[in-house]
Protein backbone atom coordinates (compact mmCIF):
# COMPACT_ATOMS: atom_id res chain seq x y z
CA UNK A 1 0.00 0.00 0.00
CA UNK A 2 1.61 3.34 -1.34
CA UNK A 3 1.51 6.21 1.11
CA UNK A 4 2.34 9.88 0.94
CA UNK A 5 3.65 11.81 3.96
CA UNK A 6 3.77 15.18 4.61
CA UNK A 7 7.66 16.70 4.68
CA UNK A 8 8.97 19.40 6.17
CA UNK A 9 11.90 21.06 4.84
CA UNK A 10 14.12 23.64 6.01
CA UNK A 11 15.16 26.08 3.13
CA UNK A 12 18.16 27.58 4.75
CA UNK A 13 19.57 29.93 6.39
CA UNK A 14 22.42 28.57 4.73
CA UNK A 15 20.76 27.60 1.68
CA UNK A 16 22.74 29.50 -1.85
CA UNK A 17 19.29 30.33 -3.56
CA UNK A 18 18.19 31.89 -0.35
CA UNK A 19 20.86 34.69 -1.23
CA UNK A 20 21.92 35.13 2.32
CA UNK A 21 20.60 33.74 5.72
CA UNK A 22 17.16 33.82 5.20
CA UNK A 23 15.11 31.17 6.31
CA UNK A 24 11.82 29.26 5.07
CA UNK A 25 10.55 26.10 6.37
CA UNK A 26 8.22 24.70 3.31
CA UNK A 27 5.80 22.21 3.94
CA UNK A 28 6.08 19.65 0.41
CA UNK A 29 3.45 17.11 -0.50
CA UNK A 30 5.69 15.55 -3.56
CA UNK A 31 7.34 18.41 -4.65
CA UNK A 32 4.68 21.00 -4.52
CA UNK A 33 4.59 23.22 -1.50
CA UNK A 34 1.83 23.51 0.76
CA UNK A 35 2.50 25.93 3.47
CA UNK A 36 5.84 28.23 3.86
CA UNK A 37 6.53 30.28 6.51
CA UNK A 38 9.29 33.04 6.75
CA UNK A 39 11.61 33.43 9.50
CA UNK A 40 14.00 36.65 9.18
CA UNK A 41 16.76 37.71 12.00
CA UNK A 42 19.55 35.71 10.94
CA UNK A 43 21.36 38.90 10.00
CA UNK A 44 20.41 41.20 12.41
CA UNK A 45 22.81 43.29 13.46
CA UNK A 46 20.86 46.06 15.58
CA UNK A 47 21.88 48.73 12.49
CA UNK A 48 19.25 51.04 14.38
CA UNK A 49 19.97 50.79 17.61
CA UNK A 50 23.95 51.72 16.74
CA UNK A 51 22.15 54.46 15.05
CA UNK A 52 21.56 56.01 18.69
CA UNK A 53 24.94 56.04 19.76
CA UNK A 54 26.49 57.26 16.63
CA UNK A 55 26.62 60.72 15.72
CA UNK A 56 24.83 61.69 12.46
CA UNK A 57 28.12 61.81 10.13
CA UNK A 58 29.38 58.73 11.93
CA UNK A 59 26.77 56.75 10.68
CA UNK A 60 26.87 57.37 6.73
CA UNK A 61 29.04 54.62 6.27
CA UNK A 62 26.67 51.88 8.28
CA UNK A 63 24.22 52.66 4.94
CA UNK A 64 26.46 51.01 3.07
CA UNK A 65 26.47 47.77 5.24
CA UNK A 66 22.24 47.93 4.71
CA UNK A 67 21.78 46.79 1.27
CA UNK A 68 25.31 45.79 0.51
CA UNK A 69 24.58 45.77 -3.02
CA UNK A 70 23.31 49.14 -3.43
CA UNK A 71 25.27 50.93 -0.95
CA UNK A 72 24.85 54.50 -2.46
CA UNK A 73 21.72 54.68 -2.94
CA UNK A 74 21.24 53.88 1.10
CA UNK A 75 23.67 56.67 1.67
CA UNK A 76 21.83 59.33 -0.08
CA UNK A 77 18.45 58.23 1.43
CA UNK A 78 19.93 58.47 4.91
CA UNK A 79 22.06 61.77 3.94
CA UNK A 80 18.68 63.17 2.20
CA UNK A 81 16.71 62.44 5.31
CA UNK A 82 19.57 64.24 7.71
CA UNK A 83 19.53 67.08 5.19
CA UNK A 84 15.65 67.94 5.11
CA UNK A 85 15.72 67.41 9.15
CA UNK A 86 18.59 70.48 9.05
CA UNK A 87 16.60 72.24 6.53
CA UNK A 88 19.72 72.40 4.38
CA UNK A 89 17.89 70.99 0.95
CA UNK A 90 17.82 73.85 -1.10
CA UNK A 91 21.55 74.67 -0.46
CA UNK A 92 22.85 72.02 -1.80
CA UNK A 93 25.18 72.58 -4.99
CA UNK A 94 23.61 71.56 -8.38
CA UNK A 95 26.90 69.62 -9.37
CA UNK A 96 26.60 67.48 -6.23
CA UNK A 97 22.77 66.76 -7.15
CA UNK A 98 24.01 65.81 -10.38
CA UNK A 99 26.88 63.61 -9.27
CA UNK A 100 24.54 62.27 -6.85
CA UNK A 101 22.40 61.21 -9.33
CA UNK A 102 25.11 59.88 -11.66
CA UNK A 103 26.22 57.80 -9.21
CA UNK A 104 22.91 56.71 -7.56
CA UNK A 105 21.98 55.54 -10.88
CA UNK A 106 25.31 53.95 -11.91
CA UNK A 107 24.03 52.06 -7.94
CA UNK A 108 21.01 51.01 -9.65
CA UNK A 109 22.50 49.25 -12.93
CA UNK A 110 25.08 47.21 -10.76
CA UNK A 111 22.85 46.71 -7.80
CA UNK A 112 19.95 45.06 -10.88
CA UNK A 113 23.00 43.72 -12.22
CA UNK A 114 23.95 41.23 -9.72
CA UNK A 115 20.02 40.77 -9.47
CA UNK A 116 20.53 39.22 -12.81
CA UNK A 117 23.20 37.14 -12.44
CA UNK A 118 21.94 35.78 -9.30
CA UNK A 119 19.01 35.31 -11.00
CA UNK A 120 20.31 33.12 -13.97
CA UNK A 121 22.43 31.21 -11.32
CA UNK A 122 19.02 30.26 -9.76
CA UNK A 123 17.91 28.83 -12.92
CA UNK A 124 21.19 26.94 -13.46
CA UNK A 125 22.41 29.65 -15.75
CA UNK A 126 25.95 30.26 -14.62
CA UNK A 127 27.57 31.48 -17.91
CA UNK A 128 24.82 34.61 -17.51
CA UNK A 129 25.96 35.09 -14.25
CA UNK A 130 29.23 35.73 -15.36
CA UNK A 131 28.04 38.20 -17.98
CA UNK A 132 26.33 39.91 -15.24
CA UNK A 133 29.29 40.26 -12.63
CA UNK A 134 31.33 41.17 -15.96
CA UNK A 135 29.54 44.41 -16.66
CA UNK A 136 29.03 45.24 -12.71
CA UNK A 137 32.78 45.38 -12.06
CA UNK A 138 33.11 47.75 -14.85
CA UNK A 139 30.35 49.99 -12.97
CA UNK A 140 32.40 49.32 -9.86
CA UNK A 141 35.49 50.22 -11.29
CA UNK A 142 34.09 53.92 -11.93
CA UNK A 143 31.84 54.12 -7.87
CA UNK A 144 36.06 53.19 -7.11
CA UNK A 145 37.51 56.35 -9.33
CA UNK A 146 34.46 58.26 -6.84
CA UNK A 147 34.60 56.99 -3.88
CA UNK A 148 37.86 54.69 -3.19
CA UNK A 149 36.05 51.42 -1.94
CA UNK A 150 33.86 48.86 -4.36
CA UNK A 151 31.15 48.43 -2.16
CA UNK A 152 30.93 50.61 0.86
CA UNK A 153 31.42 53.93 -0.26
CA UNK A 154 30.72 56.59 2.25
CA UNK A 155 30.93 59.06 -0.31
CA UNK A 156 27.44 60.99 0.21
CA UNK A 157 28.21 63.86 2.69
CA UNK A 158 25.22 66.22 4.31
CA UNK A 159 25.06 69.23 1.86
CA UNK A 160 26.53 67.36 -1.12
CA UNK A 161 29.32 64.57 -1.81
CA UNK A 162 33.17 63.81 -0.33
CA UNK A 163 34.86 65.06 -3.48
CA UNK A 164 34.56 66.52 -7.17
CA UNK A 165 34.40 63.60 -9.86
CA UNK A 166 38.20 62.65 -10.77
CA UNK A 167 40.09 63.73 -13.63
CA UNK A 168 38.80 61.41 -16.52
CA UNK A 169 35.79 60.01 -14.82
CA UNK A 170 33.57 61.64 -17.80
CA UNK A 171 35.90 59.72 -20.05
CA UNK A 172 35.64 56.48 -18.58
CA UNK A 173 31.67 56.43 -18.09
CA UNK A 174 31.49 57.68 -21.42
CA UNK A 175 33.30 54.88 -22.53
CA UNK A 176 31.35 52.49 -20.40
CA UNK A 177 27.69 54.05 -21.53
CA UNK A 178 28.63 53.23 -25.13
CA UNK A 179 29.91 49.70 -23.84
CA UNK A 180 26.16 48.94 -22.11
CA UNK A 181 23.31 48.81 -24.46
CA UNK A 182 25.60 46.00 -26.17
CA UNK A 183 25.75 43.74 -23.07
CA UNK A 184 22.44 44.63 -22.16
CA UNK A 185 21.45 43.55 -25.42
CA UNK A 186 23.32 40.15 -24.82
CA UNK A 187 21.60 39.70 -21.19
CA UNK A 188 18.62 39.20 -23.65
CA UNK A 189 20.09 37.37 -26.01
CA UNK A 190 21.70 34.89 -23.17
CA UNK A 191 18.49 34.48 -20.33
CA UNK A 192 15.51 36.28 -21.82
CA UNK A 193 15.16 34.52 -24.99
CA UNK A 194 16.42 30.93 -23.11
CA UNK A 195 13.51 28.56 -24.11
CA UNK A 196 14.16 26.82 -20.25
CA UNK A 197 14.69 29.84 -18.84
CA UNK A 198 10.90 31.17 -20.28
CA UNK A 199 9.41 28.05 -19.13
CA UNK A 200 10.76 28.44 -15.84
CA UNK A 201 9.36 31.83 -15.14
CA UNK A 202 6.81 32.69 -17.26
CA UNK A 203 3.63 32.64 -15.48
CA UNK A 204 4.84 31.42 -12.54
CA UNK A 205 4.31 32.82 -9.34
CA UNK A 206 2.25 35.63 -10.45
CA UNK A 207 1.10 38.81 -7.97
CA UNK A 208 -1.77 40.66 -8.95
CA UNK A 209 -1.79 44.18 -9.26
CA UNK A 210 -4.16 43.81 -5.70
CA UNK A 211 -2.20 41.70 -4.06
CA UNK A 212 0.60 43.53 -4.92
CA UNK A 213 -0.74 46.71 -3.34
CA UNK A 214 -2.18 44.81 -0.14
CA UNK A 215 1.27 43.39 0.87
CA UNK A 216 2.76 46.73 -0.15
CA UNK A 217 5.08 46.11 -3.31
CA UNK A 218 6.91 49.02 -4.08
CA UNK A 219 9.65 49.37 -6.73
CA UNK A 220 10.47 47.37 -9.38
CA UNK A 221 8.13 44.39 -7.92
CA UNK A 222 5.20 46.60 -8.05
CA UNK A 223 5.96 47.79 -11.51
CA UNK A 224 5.94 44.52 -12.66
CA UNK A 225 2.12 44.28 -11.38
CA UNK A 226 1.23 46.80 -13.67
CA UNK A 227 1.28 49.34 -11.15
CA UNK A 228 2.97 52.59 -12.48
CA UNK A 229 4.73 53.85 -10.56
CA UNK A 230 8.24 55.69 -9.38
CA UNK A 231 9.24 58.09 -7.07
CA UNK A 232 11.90 59.61 -8.96
CA UNK A 233 9.00 60.74 -11.14
CA UNK A 234 5.92 61.01 -9.06
CA UNK A 235 7.83 62.61 -6.12
CA UNK A 236 10.97 64.22 -7.94
CA UNK A 237 13.34 64.57 -5.30
CA UNK A 238 17.34 65.98 -6.03
CA UNK A 239 17.31 66.84 -10.17
CA UNK A 240 15.43 64.05 -11.06
CA UNK A 241 12.51 66.23 -12.28
CA UNK A 242 15.08 67.69 -15.14
CA UNK A 243 15.60 64.46 -16.45
CA UNK A 244 13.27 62.33 -19.18
CA UNK A 245 12.88 59.02 -18.60
CA UNK A 246 10.47 56.15 -19.18
CA UNK A 247 8.96 54.14 -16.01
CA UNK A 248 8.98 50.42 -17.26
CA UNK A 249 5.36 48.93 -16.54
CA UNK A 250 4.62 45.32 -17.51
CA UNK A 251 1.41 43.61 -16.38
CA UNK A 252 1.45 39.86 -15.51
CA UNK A 253 3.62 40.37 -12.23
CA UNK A 254 5.13 37.01 -12.97
CA UNK A 255 8.73 35.87 -12.71
CA UNK A 256 9.48 37.10 -16.10
CA UNK A 257 8.02 40.25 -15.74
CA UNK A 258 9.80 41.33 -12.45
CA UNK A 259 13.32 40.13 -14.44
CA UNK A 260 11.87 41.86 -17.78
CA UNK A 261 11.21 45.79 -15.73
CA UNK A 262 14.90 45.50 -14.10
CA UNK A 263 16.46 45.10 -17.64
CA UNK A 264 14.77 47.70 -18.79
CA UNK A 265 15.30 49.93 -16.06
CA UNK A 266 18.96 49.65 -16.67
CA UNK A 267 18.43 51.23 -20.51
CA UNK A 268 16.13 53.67 -18.60
CA UNK A 269 19.25 54.11 -15.82
CA UNK A 270 22.05 54.89 -18.86
CA UNK A 271 19.67 57.49 -20.43
CA UNK A 272 19.43 59.51 -16.95
CA UNK A 273 23.39 59.25 -17.18
CA UNK A 274 23.12 60.28 -20.51
CA UNK A 275 21.37 63.52 -19.91
CA UNK A 276 23.30 64.27 -16.67
CA UNK A 277 25.97 64.07 -18.05
CA UNK A 278 25.44 66.69 -20.58
CA UNK A 279 23.58 68.92 -17.63
CA UNK A 280 26.13 69.03 -15.29
CA UNK A 281 26.93 72.35 -14.05
CA UNK A 282 31.08 73.80 -12.84
CA UNK A 283 30.85 74.50 -8.95
CA UNK A 284 31.69 73.73 -5.55
CA UNK A 285 30.06 69.80 -4.32
CA UNK A 286 29.77 70.98 -0.68
CA UNK A 287 27.11 73.56 0.76
CA UNK A 288 28.26 75.22 3.72
CA UNK A 289 27.55 73.07 6.88
CA UNK A 290 28.58 73.14 10.10
CA UNK A 291 31.33 70.69 11.26
CA UNK A 292 29.06 69.27 14.12
CA UNK A 293 25.91 68.26 12.88
CA UNK A 294 23.20 69.24 14.66
CA UNK A 295 19.82 69.33 14.11
CA UNK A 296 17.12 70.70 15.13
CA UNK A 297 14.49 69.47 17.86
CA UNK A 298 11.74 67.49 15.20
CA UNK A 299 10.99 64.46 13.40
CA UNK A 300 11.46 63.54 9.68
CA UNK A 301 10.51 60.90 7.20
CA UNK A 302 12.17 60.78 3.83
CA UNK A 303 12.19 58.47 1.04
CA UNK A 304 14.12 57.59 -2.15
CA UNK A 305 13.77 55.08 -5.12
CA UNK A 306 15.95 52.21 -4.30
CA UNK A 307 17.11 49.90 -6.66
CA UNK A 308 14.49 47.26 -4.69
CA UNK A 309 11.72 50.33 -3.72
CA UNK A 310 11.19 52.93 -1.65
CA UNK A 311 13.80 53.13 1.24
CA UNK A 312 12.72 55.64 3.64
CA UNK A 313 14.43 56.62 6.54
CA UNK A 314 12.23 58.45 9.94
CA UNK A 315 14.69 60.37 12.48
CA UNK A 316 13.70 61.64 15.26
CA UNK A 317 15.98 64.31 16.74
CA UNK A 318 16.39 65.89 20.14
CA UNK A 319 18.86 68.34 19.26
CA UNK A 320 21.92 66.47 20.03
CA UNK A 321 24.62 65.12 17.62
CA UNK A 322 23.28 62.12 18.02
CA UNK A 323 20.12 60.76 16.38
CA UNK A 324 17.25 60.01 19.43
CA UNK A 325 15.49 57.27 16.86
CA UNK A 326 16.62 55.98 13.79
CA UNK A 327 13.53 53.87 11.42
CA UNK A 328 14.50 52.18 8.47
CA UNK A 329 11.88 51.20 6.34
CA UNK A 330 12.96 48.70 3.90
CA UNK A 331 11.89 47.13 0.93
CA UNK A 332 13.11 44.34 0.93
CA UNK A 333 11.51 43.32 4.09
CA UNK A 334 8.09 44.11 2.90
CA UNK A 335 8.63 42.17 -0.51
CA UNK A 336 9.65 38.93 1.65
CA UNK A 337 6.25 39.29 3.14
CA UNK A 338 4.41 38.07 0.48
CA UNK A 339 6.53 34.59 -0.43
CA UNK A 340 4.64 32.01 1.84
CA UNK A 341 1.77 33.38 0.15
CA UNK A 342 3.19 33.21 -3.37
CA UNK A 343 4.94 29.63 -2.91
CA UNK A 344 1.36 27.82 -1.63
CA UNK A 345 1.12 26.09 -4.61
CA UNK A 346 4.48 26.11 -6.52
CA UNK A 347 7.02 23.45 -7.16
CA UNK A 348 10.18 23.65 -4.97
CA UNK A 349 12.48 24.58 -7.91
CA UNK A 350 10.09 27.13 -9.14
CA UNK A 351 9.66 28.53 -5.33
CA UNK A 352 13.67 29.05 -5.51
CA UNK A 353 13.51 31.39 -8.49
CA UNK A 354 10.78 33.14 -7.44
CA UNK A 355 11.85 33.81 -4.42
CA UNK A 356 15.20 35.42 -6.25
CA UNK A 357 13.12 37.45 -8.21
CA UNK A 358 11.90 39.71 -5.39
CA UNK A 359 15.17 40.81 -5.20
CA UNK A 360 16.03 40.12 -1.49
CA UNK A 361 18.96 41.54 0.21
CA UNK A 362 19.11 40.27 3.90
CA UNK A 363 20.93 43.03 5.22
CA UNK A 364 18.87 45.20 4.61
CA UNK A 365 15.66 42.98 5.66
CA UNK A 366 17.08 42.02 9.25
CA UNK A 367 19.25 45.38 9.69
CA UNK B 1 61.52 1.55 -29.95
CA UNK B 2 63.69 3.06 -27.64
CA UNK B 3 65.81 0.86 -25.54
CA UNK B 4 66.80 1.96 -22.06
CA UNK B 5 70.43 1.28 -21.39
CA UNK B 6 71.55 -0.07 -17.91
CA UNK B 7 73.71 3.30 -17.73
CA UNK B 8 70.78 5.70 -17.94
CA UNK B 9 68.58 4.13 -15.00
CA UNK B 10 70.02 5.73 -12.41
CA UNK B 11 69.70 9.31 -14.70
CA UNK B 12 66.14 8.61 -15.61
CA UNK B 13 65.46 7.88 -12.31
CA UNK B 14 67.06 10.99 -10.62
CA UNK B 15 65.15 13.44 -13.26
CA UNK B 16 61.72 11.93 -13.41
CA UNK B 17 60.65 10.03 -9.72
CA UNK B 18 60.93 12.34 -6.80
CA UNK B 19 60.46 10.56 -3.14
CA UNK B 20 58.46 11.72 -0.63
CA UNK B 21 56.26 10.92 1.69
CA UNK B 22 52.59 10.05 1.31
CA UNK B 23 51.72 12.44 3.74
CA UNK B 24 53.74 15.58 1.65
CA UNK B 25 51.85 14.29 -1.33
CA UNK B 26 48.28 14.58 0.09
CA UNK B 27 49.00 18.05 1.58
CA UNK B 28 50.16 19.22 -1.99
CA UNK B 29 47.37 17.94 -3.55
CA UNK B 30 44.95 19.12 -0.76
CA UNK B 31 46.78 22.73 -0.67
CA UNK B 32 46.18 23.06 -4.50
CA UNK B 33 42.34 21.92 -4.47
CA UNK B 34 40.97 24.02 -1.89
CA UNK B 35 36.53 23.87 -2.31
CA UNK B 36 35.37 26.58 -0.28
CA UNK B 37 31.76 26.48 1.13
CA UNK B 38 29.12 28.22 -0.62
CA UNK B 39 28.40 30.08 2.65
CA UNK B 40 27.80 33.81 2.52
CA UNK B 41 26.44 35.66 5.78
CA UNK B 42 26.56 39.44 5.24
CA UNK B 43 28.29 41.74 2.61
CA UNK B 44 31.84 39.92 1.89
CA UNK B 45 29.79 37.80 0.07
CA UNK B 46 29.66 39.86 -2.67
CA UNK B 47 33.15 40.28 -2.48
CA UNK B 48 33.34 36.70 -2.10
CA UNK B 49 31.00 36.14 -5.49
CA UNK B 50 32.96 38.70 -7.68
CA UNK B 51 36.22 36.68 -6.30
CA UNK B 52 35.14 33.92 -8.35
CA UNK B 53 34.10 36.08 -11.59
CA UNK B 54 35.88 36.37 -14.86
CA UNK B 55 38.30 38.97 -13.97
CA UNK B 56 39.69 38.02 -10.67
CA UNK B 57 39.00 34.40 -11.49
CA UNK B 58 39.49 32.37 -8.55
CA UNK B 59 39.57 29.00 -10.92
CA UNK B 60 43.58 30.10 -11.37
CA UNK B 61 43.99 29.22 -8.08
CA UNK B 62 41.89 25.74 -8.17
CA UNK B 63 39.45 27.44 -5.70
CA UNK B 64 36.46 28.21 -7.73
CA UNK B 65 34.50 25.01 -7.46
CA UNK B 66 32.21 26.68 -4.65
CA UNK B 67 29.89 23.59 -2.94
CA UNK B 68 26.93 24.03 -1.25
CA UNK B 69 27.36 21.07 1.01
CA UNK B 70 29.64 20.96 3.82
CA UNK B 71 30.61 17.52 3.22
CA UNK B 72 32.08 18.45 0.35
CA UNK B 73 34.05 21.11 1.49
CA UNK B 74 37.82 21.95 2.91
CA UNK B 75 37.07 25.83 3.12
CA UNK B 76 35.01 27.62 5.26
CA UNK B 77 34.78 31.29 4.48
CA UNK B 78 33.30 32.93 6.96
CA UNK B 79 31.82 35.97 4.51
CA UNK B 80 30.11 38.50 7.05
CA UNK B 81 28.49 39.21 10.30
CA UNK B 82 28.13 36.19 12.81
CA UNK B 83 25.00 37.21 14.74
CA UNK B 84 23.90 35.18 18.13
CA UNK B 85 20.89 33.71 16.05
CA UNK B 86 23.18 32.50 13.36
CA UNK B 87 26.10 31.45 15.31
CA UNK B 88 25.07 27.77 15.96
CA UNK B 89 24.54 27.14 12.57
CA UNK B 90 28.02 28.25 11.70
CA UNK B 91 29.13 26.04 14.71
CA UNK B 92 27.49 23.04 12.98
CA UNK B 93 27.92 23.40 9.42
CA UNK B 94 32.11 23.39 10.39
CA UNK B 95 31.03 20.13 12.20
CA UNK B 96 29.96 18.58 9.61
CA UNK B 97 32.83 19.35 7.45
CA UNK B 98 35.26 16.53 6.92
CA UNK B 99 38.88 16.55 8.23
CA UNK B 100 40.82 18.01 7.58
CA UNK B 101 39.08 21.75 7.21
CA UNK B 102 40.14 25.08 7.34
CA UNK B 103 38.78 28.56 8.60
CA UNK B 104 39.08 31.85 6.60
CA UNK B 105 37.66 34.78 8.39
CA UNK B 106 37.11 37.26 5.43
CA UNK B 107 36.51 40.52 7.13
CA UNK B 108 36.72 42.88 10.53
CA UNK B 109 33.04 41.45 10.97
CA UNK B 110 34.22 38.09 10.59
CA UNK B 111 37.51 38.71 12.86
CA UNK B 112 36.26 41.04 15.42
CA UNK B 113 32.55 42.22 15.00
CA UNK B 114 33.85 45.42 12.91
CA UNK B 115 31.97 47.80 13.09
CA UNK B 116 28.85 46.18 15.03
CA UNK B 117 31.26 45.17 17.59
CA UNK B 118 28.71 46.85 20.42
CA UNK B 119 25.91 45.68 18.92
CA UNK B 120 23.65 43.64 21.36
CA UNK B 121 23.40 40.62 18.62
CA UNK B 122 26.63 40.10 17.56
CA UNK B 123 29.09 37.25 17.90
CA UNK B 124 32.28 39.20 18.27
CA UNK B 125 34.33 37.32 15.58
CA UNK B 126 34.99 33.85 14.20
CA UNK B 127 37.86 33.02 16.24
CA UNK B 128 35.24 33.08 19.66
CA UNK B 129 34.19 29.83 18.32
CA UNK B 130 36.35 28.35 15.39
CA UNK B 131 39.78 27.65 15.23
CA UNK B 132 40.68 30.55 12.70
CA UNK B 133 43.79 29.69 9.93
CA UNK B 134 43.85 32.47 8.35
CA UNK B 135 42.30 36.43 8.92
CA UNK B 136 41.75 38.38 5.86
CA UNK B 137 40.92 42.24 6.98
CA UNK B 138 39.24 44.67 5.31
CA UNK B 139 35.37 46.17 5.10
CA UNK B 140 34.52 44.18 2.71
CA UNK B 141 38.28 43.29 1.50
CA UNK B 142 38.65 43.55 -2.01
CA UNK B 143 39.16 40.44 -4.02
CA UNK B 144 42.67 40.64 -4.46
CA UNK B 145 43.05 40.39 -0.57
CA UNK B 146 40.98 36.94 -0.48
CA UNK B 147 42.61 35.78 -2.97
CA UNK B 148 46.24 36.47 -0.63
CA UNK B 149 44.44 34.58 1.65
CA UNK B 150 43.70 31.76 -0.28
CA UNK B 151 46.96 31.59 -0.93
CA UNK B 152 48.74 31.67 2.21
CA UNK B 153 46.23 29.43 3.44
CA UNK B 154 47.80 27.17 0.52
CA UNK B 155 51.33 27.30 2.27
CA UNK B 156 50.10 26.79 5.32
CA UNK B 157 48.47 23.19 4.37
CA UNK B 158 51.45 22.85 1.92
CA UNK B 159 53.85 22.94 5.16
CA UNK B 160 52.72 22.12 8.09
CA UNK B 161 56.19 21.83 9.83
CA UNK B 162 57.01 25.44 8.91
CA UNK B 163 53.75 26.61 10.67
CA UNK B 164 54.49 24.06 13.18
CA UNK B 165 58.31 25.78 13.67
CA UNK B 166 57.16 29.56 13.18
CA UNK B 167 54.24 28.71 16.26
CA UNK B 168 57.03 27.06 18.53
CA UNK B 169 59.22 30.18 18.23
CA UNK B 170 55.96 32.32 18.89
Amino acid sequence: MLKTQELTLNLGPHHPSTHGVFRCVLNLEGEYITKAVNHLGYLHRGIEKLAESRTYTQFIPYNGRLDYVAGMLNEWAYVMAVEKLMGITEEIPERAEYIRVIVGELQRIASHGIYFASMALDVAGASAWFYGFRDRDEVLDLLEMVSGQRLMHNYMRFGGVAADLPDGFMNKLDKLLNKLPAAIEEYEGILLGNEIFRARTVGVAPVSREMALDYGFTGPNLRASGVDTDLRRDEPYSVYDRFKFNVPVRQNGDTFDRVIVRIEEMKESIKIIRQAMEGIPEGPVMAKVPKVIKPPVGEVYSRLENAKGHLGFHIVSDGSTKPYRLRIYSPCFVNIGIFPEMAKGLHLMDAVVALASLDIVLGEIDR
Amino acid sequence: MDVIKENQVEELVQNNIIMSTVEAAFNWCRSRSLWPLTFGLACCAIEMMATADTRYDLARFGSEVFRPSPRQCDLMIIAGTITKKMQPVVQRLYEQMAEPRYVLAMGSCAISGGPFTDSYNVVLGGDTFLPVDVYVPGCPPRPEALIYGILQLREKVANPKKIARLKANG
